[in-house]
C-alpha cells in the first residue's frame, strides 16, 4: 500500500484538476500519511506571497508564520485578519440578509427562511471582497469562531515535526 | 449450517415448537443447571450485571475497552481474524437483505428501512448490517437498559426468549423504530445478542403515520413496548399476539415486520453458531472484544491521519410552529418552539472526541424531543459516513467519543412525559455543524476529497390516513424522505436527490410500489429546482412528488419539516439549502379535468410561476411554514410532497459560468437565479426547446456581460458591506432595546436558563449588564415556567457507573463542559427543575392526552 501520492496528482487536488473516478478512488482508497506536507507544499507555491503557511484554515485562508512567533491568519489575495486564534470573522466585512427582498435574490418565494426568525450573514474578506463564510443564526446570536486549531499538539505530537517559521523556511 | 434447522419464528406453528431448535433446548438445560447452582448466565458463572459492571471497570482503569490494552488475535493471526470479521460482517448483510423481502411495507421493502447488530453480552455491537444503523447504538442501549434493571432475575434471560423494544428512553429514537433482540448461548453462557430495527407504519399515535405531530407528550406518541420479553423456545406469547395488533391503524403490515426481524435474529443466531462450530469458542469471544477494542482505536488513529486537534464550533436551529395549529392534543402546545443547538467539537491529542451541546434550550410539549441514545446513535451513523467508512464500524468508535447532553434540554429530555415521535427533526438539525466540523480539520489536512458542508434536513413527511382503497382503516408514512439532495463537496456538488444521513442505503422508491400501499396517486415527480444551496460547488438538489387523493374517506393528511429556519449551514461562502413550505389543494376540479382529458398540475416547480394555479380550479393554501398537524383531506384535494437539498459550499460567484447554464438545463437553477444568486447572465436562445419539466427552452451563457456583472458585484460588496465592528456595535444596541421578537427571545431566554454557561458567554459576546434577560410576553414566561418546573422523570432507575455518559464527559485534565462558554464551565452548575425560579410554581401541565 503505497503512503503517499505523487506530486502532480496532489497539484492536480489543488488546482481542481481531478476527475471523478480519481477523486472517487482516493476517497475510498487509503489516507496518504503525507497529504499534510504535500498540500501545505503545493499551497505554497500557488500564492503570491513568502509567509510560511502553517496550517490551511479555511478555503482562502491560512494560518501563516510570521516574525517574532506570531501565527496570523491570511488570506490568499494577501489580506491578513488577525492571531491565528481569534475569529477572523471580527476583522471582515459583514452583509446580512434580513429581508424578504434580500432572500429572493437567492431562494424562490417560500423557500426560504423567514427573516425574523433566521438571518444570513455573510462574511467577506476586506481584500479581495471573496464571501468566505454564510452564517445562518437567528437574529441576536454571537458571532460563531469556528475552529481554533492546536497547532502546538499538531505538528509536536502528531507529525512529529517543527513549526514552519520564517526563519526556518527555505525559499 | 449449524446442527439446527433453519431458523423459523414458530409463532403458531405447533411443528416448530420445540424439535427444531434442538441446540436451544440443549442450551436451556445447560442454563437452568447453572440457575440451579445459583451461578449467573455471563462468563465463568458471573452474573450478566457484574460481568458488565467488570467490563466497564477494565475499561475505565486501562483506557482500553474490556482491559485489552493487546489484540492477541489480530496481531498473531490478522488473517484468520479479517476472515472472522468479514464473515460476521456478511452474515449480517445477508440477513438484512434477505430477511427484508418478507416484509410487506415499501419503508423495508424499498428504502430498506431495517438494520441488524451482534452485541457482546454487555450490549456494545460488534458488527452490524446496512441500513438505519443509527439504531445498532440504541439496540445496545436497550440491551443496558435490561442487565442494569436486573431482567436476568426478572423476567429472565434464557435461550429461546424474545424481546423488544421502541420505548425512545430506554433505547430508541422515536417508538416507530421497533427492535428485536435475542440472546444467543453456548456451553450455558451468554455470548451475544442479535438485534435488529425496522421502521413501522403506524404505532397507534393520536394521530395516523408513524410519527404523528400532535401531541403534546408521550401519551399521544403511540405504544410504548419498554424492553419486554414477548417469546420464549422461540415462540412468540399469546398475550403478546394478541396485544400489539391492536395497538396499530396497520396490524398486518407490523406482523410482517416482526418476522421480518425475527428472520434476520435467526440467521445471524445461526451465522454465530457457524463461526464458533469453524474456530471454536474461546476466538469468538476473544474476537468479540478485540474487534471493539480495534474499532476504538481504528476511530482514533483515523482521526489522527486526517484532522486537525483543537475545537470546532457552530450552531443550528431549526423551527416546529404550533401556534394556532389545528387538532392539537392539548392547549398548552399551541405555541412556537425553535430549537437552539450549539455544537462543540473538542479534538484531543489521543484523537478522541468531546462533544458537547451545551447551551441546547429546555425541552417542548411536541414531539421532537431527544434521549441521549438517540444523539448518541445519531452522531454514530455520521461518523460511520464519513470518519470509519473503511474500518472496522462497530461501538468502537462510541468508546472514543464523549458527549454531553444537558440533562433538561431537548437533547436528553430525562423526562418520560416528554414526546418524540419524530425526534429527527431536532436531531438531524443538530448534528448538522457536526459535518462542518470534520469537514474543517480534513480541509486543514488537505484531505479535500471528504469534505462536506452537511445533509439536508430530511424532511417532507407525508402522514396521515383513514379509510382506504381498501375499506380498511389504514394508515401511510411515505418514505421519500430516504431519498434528499446531499451536502456540497469541495471537489464536486452534491448528489441530487439521493439519501437521508440516517440511511446511507436510502432511496425515493417507486411511485408505483407506493401507490399499492397509499390511496394517493403520484400526479408528477420532479427534480426541484433552488433546493440545493448555492456555492462553488452547490448543494445536491431534493425533489417533489405531486399527490392526489383517492377512493378514501375520514382520510388525514399532515406535513412534517422545516419551513421558518434553514436547519443545515453552508460552509466556506456556500449557501444553506432552502427550507419548506406546505402547499395543498382542496375542493379541486381535477375529476373533470381528467375526464375531459385537460392540463392538471403536476408539479410546483417555481412556487411563484403561478403555473400551478392556472391549472387548477380549487381551495388553494400555500403557506411558508414545513409543519401541520393532521387535516381532512377528500378525493381529488392535492399534497404537494417537497423533499429537501442539500447546502453549498464555496463563494457562488466562484462557481463556474458553464456550470450554472447545465444547472439551468438539468433542473436545479431557475433561470432567474443565475443572474441573482450567481451573477452569470443568461440568454434564451430556444423557446421550444425542453431539457427537463422545470425548464423551457436553451439557454446560453454571455460570457463577456458575466465577467462585466461579477465585477459590478464584487464593487457592490465593497459598497454594501460594513465592517463587522461597525455592525456589532449596531447589534449590541438592538439586543439591548430587545429588538427581537417573542419566539427568537424566547429562546434565549430557555437557554439562559438551562446554562449559566450560556448566559455568562450570551452577556460577555455582546457586552451586556451582569443582569440581562430578555423580557418574555406572560404566555412565553409561563410556557418555560412550566417546563423547568415539570422537572425530571428519569427512565433508568439503577444505571451502572458507566451509563450515564453525558455526565462528567471531561478528563480531569480538562474542562467538563468545554470550550466555548467563558465562565465556571462545571456542568454541574447546569440548571435543573429547581435552580431558575425563585417563585412557587404556576400549576405545571397535566399529561392525560
Amino acid at each position: 500500500m503505497p503512503e503517499s501520492y505523487p506530486r502532480e496528482i496532489i497539484e492536480d487536488l489543488v488546482d481542481d484538476n481531478l476527475e471523478w473516478d480519481q477523486l472517487h478512488n482516493m476517497m475510498s482508497d487509503f489516507k496518504d500519511a503525507d497529504r499534510f506536507q504535500q498540500v501545505r507544499d503545493v499551497l505554497q507555491e500557488r500564492v503570491d506571497w513568502d509567509d510560511p503557511i502553517v496550517i490551511p484554515y479555511a478555503d482562502h485562508l491560512y494560518v501563516v508564520a510570521k516574525p517574532g512567533d506570531q501565527w496570523i491568519i491570511k488570506c490568499d489575495c494577501g489580506h491578513e485578519f488577525c492571531e491565528h486564534d481569534e475569529n477572523w470573522k471580527h476583522d471582515a466585512l459583514i452583509n446580512v440578509r434580513d429581508t424578504e427582498q434580500e432572500y429572493l435574490e437567492i431562494y424562490p418565494e417560500d423557500m426560504h427562511p423567514h427573516p425574523d426568525y433566521m438571518e444570513l450573514r455573510e462574511y467577506f474578506c476586506p481584500g479581495c471582497k471573496t464571501l468566505l463564510e454564510v452564517n445562518n443564526v437567528m437574529p441576536g446570536y454571537p458571532i460563531i469562531h469556528e475552529f481554533e486549531p492546536d497547532i502546538e499538539t499538531f505538528y509536536t505530537d502528531w507529525i512529529d515535526e517543527p513549526i514552519p517559521s520564517p526563519d526556518s523556511q527555505s525559499v | 449450517m449449524s446442527s439446527e434447522e433453519h431458523p423459523s419464528d414458530g409463532a403458531g406453528d405447533e411443528q416448530h415448537s420445540g424439535e427444531n431448535f434442538p441446540l436451544m433446548q440443549e442450551e436451556q438445560r445447560k442454563v437452568r443447571t447453572k440457575l440451579q447452582k445459583n451461578e449467573g448466565i455471563g462468563w465463568d458463572g458471573q452474573s450478566l450485571r457484574g460481568q458488565f459492571e467488570d467490563i466497564e471497570e477494565k475499561t475505565d482503569q486501562t483506557g482500553h475497552y474490556a482491559g485489552f490494552e493487546k489484540l492477541s488475535l489480530k496481531d498473531e493471526n490478522p488473517i484468520e481474524y479479517e476472515q472472522m470479521f468479514a464473515q460476521l460482517r456478511g452474515e449480517l448483510v445477508n440477513a438484512r437483505e434477505t430477511s427484508k423481502e418478507v416484509a410487506a411495507t415499501p419503508i423495508v421493502e424499498q428504502e430498506g428501512e431495517l438494520c441488524y447488530g451482534l452485541f457482546t453480552p454487555e450490549g456494545d455491537s460488534i458488527a452490524i448490517s446496512t441500513g438505519i444503523i443509527v439504531h445498532i447504538h440504541t439496540m445496545s442501549e436497550a440491551i443496558k437498559y435490561m442487565i442494569n434493571h436486573d431482567y436476568e432475575e426478572s423476567p429472565g434471560i434464557e435461550p429461546g426468549d424474545i424481546f423488544v423494544n421502541n420505548d425512545t428512553h430506554v433505547g430508541n429514537v422515536h417508538p416507530c423504530d421497533i427492535a428485536t433482540l435475542i440472546p444467543i448461548f453456548h456451553d450455558g453462557e451468554l455470548i451475544a445478542w442479535a438485534g435488529g430495527v425496522n421502521h413501522v407504519i403506524d404505532t397507534g399515535a393520536v394521530g395516523p403515520g408513524s410519527m404523528n405531530v400532535s401531541q403534546a407528550s408521550r401519551f399521544g406518541d403511540g405504544a410504548h413496548y419498554t424492553a419486554r420479553k414477548i417469546g420464549e423456545d422461540f415462540e412468540i406469547y399469546n398475550s403478546w399476539k394478541n396485544d400489539f395488533p391492536d395497538k396499530t391503524r396497520t396490524p398486518d403490515f407490523l406482523k410482517l415486520d416482526e418476522r421480518t426481524r425475527m428472520t434476520g435474529c435467526l440467521m445471524i443466531r445461526n451465522a454465530v453458531n457457524d463461526l464458533i462450530d469453524d474456530y471454536g469458542i474461546e476466538k469468538f469471544k476473544q474476537l468479540s472484544r478485540e474487534a471493539i477494542e480495534d474499532g476504538r482505536r481504528g476511530f482514533r488513529s483515523r482521526i489522527q491521519k486526517t484532522m486537525l486537534p483543537g475545537t470546532y464550533r457552530g450552531a443550528s436551529f431549526v423551527d416546529a410552529l404550533y401556534e394556532g395549529q389545528d387538532n392539537l392534543s392539548r392547549p398548552y402546545a399551541s405555541e412556537n418552539h425553535l430549537m437552539h443547538a450549539p455544537s462543540e467539537l473538542h479534538v484531543r491529542e489521543d484523537g478522541s472526541f468531546q462533544v458537547s451541546f451545551e447551551g441546547a434550550n429546555k425541552w417542548g410539549w411536541h414531539p421532537y424531543n431527544c434521549t441521549p441514545a438517540a444523539i448518541q446513535g445519531g452522531i454514530w451513523v455520521m461518523l460511520t459516513q464519513t470518519v470509519i467508512p473503511n474500518k472496522l464500524v462497530n461501538d468502537g468508535a462510541y468508546y472514543s467519543c464523549d458527549f454531553h447532553l444537558p440533562e433538561g434540554s431537548w437533547a436528553n429530555t430525562q423526562n418520560t412525559e416528554t414526546a418524540h415521535a419524530y425526534a429527527w427533526h431536532f436531531l438531524v438539525s443538530a448534528w448538522a455543524p457536526l459535518w462542518q466540523h470534520l469537514s474543517r480539520g480534513y480541509f486543514s489536512r488537505g484531505f479535500r476529497e471528504e469534505i462536506n458542508s452537511g445533509n439536508a434536513n430530511t424532511s417532507n413527511w407525508l402522514q396521515g390516513g383513514g379509510i382506504d382503497q381498501f375499506g380498511k382503516l389504514h394508515a401511510v408514512n411515505s418514505f421519500e424522505a430516504a431519498c434528499e439532495g446531499t451536502g456540497a463537496r469541495y471537489v464536486e456538488d452534491g448528489e441530487p436527490h439521493a439519501a437521508a444521513i440516517w440511511n446511507p442505503e436510502g432511496d425515493s422508491g417507486d411511485a408505483e410500489v407506493w401507490e399499492m400501499t397509499e390511496p394517493l396517486p403520484f400526479l408528477g415527480r420532479n427534480v426541484k429546482p433552488n433546493t440545493g444551496g448555492a456555492g462553488r460547488r452547490t448543494g445536491g438538489a431534493g425533489f417533489e412528488s405531486m399527490r392526489t387523493v383517492k377512493d378514501v374517506s375520514r382520510w388525514l393528511l399532515y406535513e412534517m419539516g422545516n419551513g421558518y429556519m434553514s436547519s443545515d449551514s453552508g460552509l466556506f461562502g456556500g449557501y444553506p439549502a432552502a427550507s419548506g413550505y406546505i402547499l395543498n389543494a382542496k375542493d379541486t376540479d381535477l375529476k373533470e379535468r381528467f375526464e375531459n382529458g385537460e392540463d392538471y398540475p403536476q408539479s410546483d416547480l417555481d412556487p411563484e410561476s403561478g403555473e400551478f394555479e392556472s391549472n387548477v380550479e380549487a381551495d388553494i393554501t400555500r403557506r411558508p411554514e414545513g409543519i401541520s398537524t393532521p387535516k381532512e383531506f377528500d378525493e381529488y384535494d392535492m399534497y404537494l410532497n417537497y423533499l429537501r437539498g442539500g447546502s453549498g459550499l464555496g463563494d457562488p460567484l466562484e462557481r463556474e459560468p458553464e456550470k450554472v447554464v447545465e444547472d439551468i438545463h438539468d433542473g436545479y437553477v431557475l433561470p432567474r437565479h443565475a443572474e441573482d444568486a450567481y451573477a452569470v447572465v443568461v440568454n434564451q436562445v430556444d423557446t421550444e426547446a425542453k431539457h427537463n419539466s422545470a425548464v423551457q427552452g436553451e439557454w446560453e451563457l454571455d460570457e463577456e456581460a458575466t465577467e462585466k456583472l461579477r465585477a459590478e458585484r464584487m464593487k457592490e460588496r465593497a459598497e454594501k458591506a460594513k465592517p463587522v465592528s461597525e455592525w456589532l456595535e449596531n447589534e449590541r444596541v438592538r439586543i439591548q432595546e430587545e429588538d427581537l421578537i417573542e419566539d427568537v427571545k424566547k429562546t434565549y431566554e430557555s437557554s439562559m436558563r438551562m446554562s449559566k454557561q450560556f448566559t455568562d458567554f450570551y452577556r460577555t459576546f455582546w457586552d451586556l449588564s451582569d443582569d440581562f434577560r430578555f423580557s418574555l410576553s406572560e404566555d412565553a414566561e409561563k410556557s418555560l415556567e412550566n417546563r423547568f418546573k415539570t422537572g425530571m422523570k428519569k427512565k433508568w432507575k439503577n444505571p451502572t457507573k458507566s451509563h450515564e455518559t453525558w455526565l462528567g464527559v471531561g478528563r480531569d485534565d480538562e474542562p467538563e463542559v468545554p470550550y466555548t462558554w467563558t465562565s465556571e464551565r462545571s456542568i454541574q452548575d447546569l440548571s435543573g427543575p429547581s435552580l431558575s425560579f425563585d417563585q412557587a410554581p404556576r400549576a405545571q401541565a397535566t399529561d392525560d392526552d
